[in-house]
């Protein structure tokens, strides 16, 4: 018997690995020392702890430690690096880039630049997801200061490729953000390379602890930014606020464990979404969105026309998904991230993400075909939508009454 | 989100889905929603010769509530008289099902539903009447 509900929602976040865990405890308990404290050996055992996980982290991406600064999350890195940058290069213009499809940490905090007097550009994807790149650099301007993309899409999984972005931003002179929340462990980064001058990380989808995460501010050339947070003058002034060392080292653990396991993992995980994809692509008028190719393994989202996305979640409560219809608001939106790939309200409205991750087992992923397979098959039965493609009626010909 | 148990009833065993022949005698149909809006609702009511309606089916494209709410209407439209039936507000249906909030647009569309099949049956038949905008 397995165990339900079957959790496959790895995107939204993990569970902190039992590893992970049990090295964060003593730093709760025993080694409770403020890393800031100069004076005495609490502090010390807790700064010492503090730099190793920093190590952790930078070799992940392979960066120098001392471009890593620590904050509560990527929400705070995306708002310190594209807030802070844009104050500080305020003089240079005001001017920004970004894609529809980025997390609303980035959306929303270059909507409160526009209320600063800052003018930013929201890029429409290809179908695929993905970025045009000469769409991209046609609308960097001699006045912008960053553009931001983020590394891999948290709803239809594609990977970007931010090697191409970046060199075309620094041929250009334009700083380039990239949120990595989702890309830990799932694809190589290296930062060496890469021509990216901030980069966002996030602790709890990658088997970390929630309420950490760290930014990459990249030392040569020098990125200077606007601190967001004032006081004791933390992070070499870029953040202030007492460090949490137990988060912090947590972060680093997962980050590690990571690094070592992700090439074994990935193939694992790889052939249960394959597995997972072979089995419901069987179903008729099943469409996945975003490109299949430039894809991270673990995220397969996928659109079962004339059915509503909420309503198969509520069939298929033995499994822990999310729907892109935010249909719980009342505003009845579809994802905003499928419709700017052009997808059609009914198939915007009825995707569900399956995100598999670590403990993801064989049997759950079969266990999991067979029960979207007879919900959906129930859920047509119920919809006029369905009986209306069966007699060959084009819905996009029929004059709805909106409400 | 927490369904209501009358919600999760009405979803898991919902009553008389399914669709009359269009060419029976007496059958009208009432379509409301839109695929842009999450929700379609095609309400189907057989009424017979003494005005009353005898019988009734639903389809439904929709979240949970927007499926409870419809297969409720089919069971209180029966029996009643197309006047009748018409006096059935939205706010019955919410407040049977217990919908919150933001579920209270799902018993506007069913309220709906049956305005648009009683004016089919009505129009089919003869009877000039108002139809029924869709809002909420």
């Amino acid at each position: 018997m397995i165990k339900q509900p079957i959790y496959l929602d790895y995107s939204a976040t993990t569970p902190v690995d039992p590893r992970v865990a049990d090295k964060m405890i003593p730093y709760l308990t025993e080694k409770f020392g403020n890393p800031a404290s100069r004076s005495h050996e609490f502090g010390w055992d807790a700064e010492r702890a503090v730099e190793e996980a920093r190590e952790q982290v930078a070799k992940l991406v392979n960066a120098d430690p001392k471009e890593i600064i620590w904050t509560s999350g990527a929400t705070e890195s995306n708002n310190l690096a594209i807030k802070g940058a844009a104050h500080f290069y305020k003089g240079k213009g005001k001017h920004l880039v970004t894609v529809m499809t980025e997390h609303k940490a980035v959306i929303d905090t270059m909507r409160h630049l526009e209320s600063e007097g800052y003018e930013v550009t929201y890029l429409m994807p290809e179908t695929n997801g993905l970025v045009d790149m000469a769409k991209f650099t046609a609308a960097l301007r001699p006045d912008t200061i960053l553009a931001s993309v983020m590394l891999v899409n948290n709803e239809i999984g594609v990977i970007q490729d931010v090697a191409g972005l970046g060199e075309v931003c620094r041929a250009k002179g334009v700083l380039f953000h990239v949120d990595a929340a989702q890309a830990t462990g799932k694809v190589t980064i290296d930062l060496a390379k890469l021509k990216v001058d901030l980069m966002s990380f996030s602790a709890h989808k990658t088997y970390g602890p929630k309420g950490i995460g760290a930014l990459y501010v990249q030392r040569k050339p020098r990125i200077r930014l606007e601190a967001q947070m004032h006081g004791g003058g933390h992070e070499r002034g870029l953040r202030s606020g007492t460090l949490a060392t137990h988060q912090i080292v947590g972060m680093g653990e997962a980050f590690r464990i990571a690094r070592e396991e992700m090439a074994s993992e990935n193939e694992r995980i790889r052939y249960l979404r394959d597995r997972l994809y072979k089995g419901l692509s069987q179903i008729e008028e099943a469409h996945v969105n975003g490109d299949m190719e430039q894809r991270v393994p673990h995220n397969l989202n996928i659109s079962f026309n004339f059915v509503e996305g909420e309503s198969l979640i509520m069939a298929i409560r033995e499994l822990a998904v999310s729907s892109g219809s935010a249909c719980t608001s009342a505003s009845l939106e579809p994802s905003y991230v499928l419709r700017a790939l052009g997808r059609s309200d009914e198939l915007a409205h009825s995707s569900i993400r399956f995100t598999i991750g670590r403990f993801t087992t064989e049997e759950e992923i079969d266990f999991a075909i067979d029960l979207v397979k007879a919900k959906i098959g129930r859920l047509r039965e119920m919809s006029p939508l369905w009986d209306m493609f069966k007699e060959g009626i084009d819905l996009s010909t029929v004059q709805w009454a909106a409400h | 989100m927490s369904y209501s148990t009358k919600v999760l009833d009405h979803y898991e065993n919902p009553r008389n889905v399914g669709t009359f022949s269009k060419d029976d005698e007496g059958v009208a149909t009432g379509m409301v929603g839109a695929p842009a809006c999450g929700d379609v609702m095609k309400l189907q009511i057989k009424v017979n010769k003494d005005g009353v309606i005898e019988d009734a089916k639903f389809k439904t494209y929709g979240c949970g509530s927007a499926i409870a709410s419809s297969s409720l209407v089919t069971e209180w439209v029966k029996g009643k008289t197309l006047d009748e039936a018409l006096t059935i507000k939205n706010t019955q249906i919410a407040e049977e099902l217990a919908l919150p909030p933001v579920k209270i647009h799902c018993s506007v569309l069913a309220e709906d539903a049956i305005k648009a099949a009683v004016a089919d049956y009505k129009a089919k038949h003869g009877e000039m009447v108002e139809t029924a905008a869709c809002k909420g």
